[in-house]
């Protein structure tokens, strides 16, 4: 049975869902696995609450010791983002590239949940910065799963960047290669699948 | 009807719920999902279903009305559809959507109507054997006894 975590601090998840349903869902999985949870229903809520300026992040390469000099000052401390992937506007994936390109965001633990079994999908998000992708309807025992990568962000924080991502590959053959299954159905534009 | 009684027709009807392909495990999930701080989280979450769905079947039914029907619009909504009825464990509604989805990828718009009334049949089933579940749940309360947990062999 979970124990409270006393004696360190909670960590917080934030999640992402256009779906009323689906954030009712994912907020009482990480609520029940002792997380501190905030649930956003876009993506465009979550860049703001990270603290994320709208336009280009100003002095992306400052020689400024804090990485976090330039968010916004109501900015939000998050251990993990949890996003789904289809979503107008801004689907899952492109809220993960601009996290991961961000200076001052780019070593928060982004996992992305999806309800289709797309394997390109599933790589290319893992090749951008993805810690894990998760099938939905998301089980408890998937929420199990995001200790470890909630633990290494933490333990980068605490020890200065390194990259700990070429470990995560995992390369999936690709079933149907003759649609481009990666694009969300709400964007139109392609995305470009370049494989 | 004693407590008693009543908690033995609850869990035959549960379990007849599950034995005739209206829910599967994932609902079990979600009754995990509940407990004393969150006694009412299975009828939410359900009850957010019926909502979301309701407005989805509107939705297809507008859609398929039209004279150049947009399957990518249908498709969506079908696909949203199947997402949520699989996140509640409505087995026979995801299975419903499935079927639904083949059809929009083939953009015949008669197999199209057809499965919608079949998804639709199915939701409005499902629907009301969630609700019978629920009322019976309310009258185990109102008499004092507490909800049973229904223990299935998978």
């Amino acid at each position: 049975m979970g124990m409270g975590m006393a004696a360190e601090t909670q960590f917080h998840v934030l999640a992402v869902d256009d779906s009323q349903f689906d954030r009712k869902l994912i907020e009482r999985l990480l609520k029940i696995s002792s997380y501190q949870v905030t649930v956003v229903d876009s993506g465009s809520k979550a860049l703001e609450l990270l603290g994320l300026y709208e336009d280009e992040e100003r002095n992306s390469n400052s020689a400024s010791v804090s990485p976090y000099h330039n968010l916004r000052r109501d900015h939000v401390e998050v251990n993990l983002i949890i996003t789904d992937y289809c979503m107008p506007g801004m689907t899952g994936y492109d809220l993960l590239r601009k996290i991961k390109e961000s200076e001052s965001l780019k070593d928060i633990p982004v996992v992305i949940m999806s309800s289709e079994n797309v394997p390109s999908r599933i790589n290319r998000c893992l090749e951008d910065g993805a810690e894990d992708f998760f099938l939905k309807p998301v089980q408890l025992s998937d929420v199990k799963k995001l200790k470890p990568h909630l633990m290494k962000g933490r333990y980068k924080e605490e020890t200065d960047h390194q990259q700990f991502n070429s470990n995560k590959r995992k390369s999936i053959e690709e079933i149907d290669s003759s649609t481009d299954r990666t694009r969300c159905r709400y964007n139109d534009e392609l995305d470009t699948d370049t494989s | 009807m004693e407590v008693g009684q009543m908690q033995r027709r609850l869990v035959d009807y549960t379990k007849s719920l599950f034995m005739e392909g209206f829910l599967d495990s994932q609902f079990l999930q979600l009754q995990q999902l509940q407990d004393e701080n969150n006694p009412d989280f299975v009828v939410e979450v359900v009850s957010l279903f019926f909502e979301d769905s309701e407005k989805l079947l509107n939705e297809l039914t507008r859609a398929l009305d039209q004279t150049n029907v947009e399957f990518k619009k249908v498709d969506a909504h079908v696909h949203q559809l199947k997402g949520s009825s699989s996140s509640i464990g409505a087995q026979r509604v995801k299975n419903a959507c499935i079927a639904f989805r083949n059809f929009c990828e083939e953009q015949n718009t008669e197999a199209c109507m057809r499965c919608l009334q079949q998804v639709k049949q199915e939701y409005y089933l499902v629907k009301n054997k969630l609700e019978t579940m629920f009322r019976l749940e309310q009258q185990i309360v109102a008499a004092g006894g507490s909800i049973p947990i229904i223990e299935m062999s998978s």
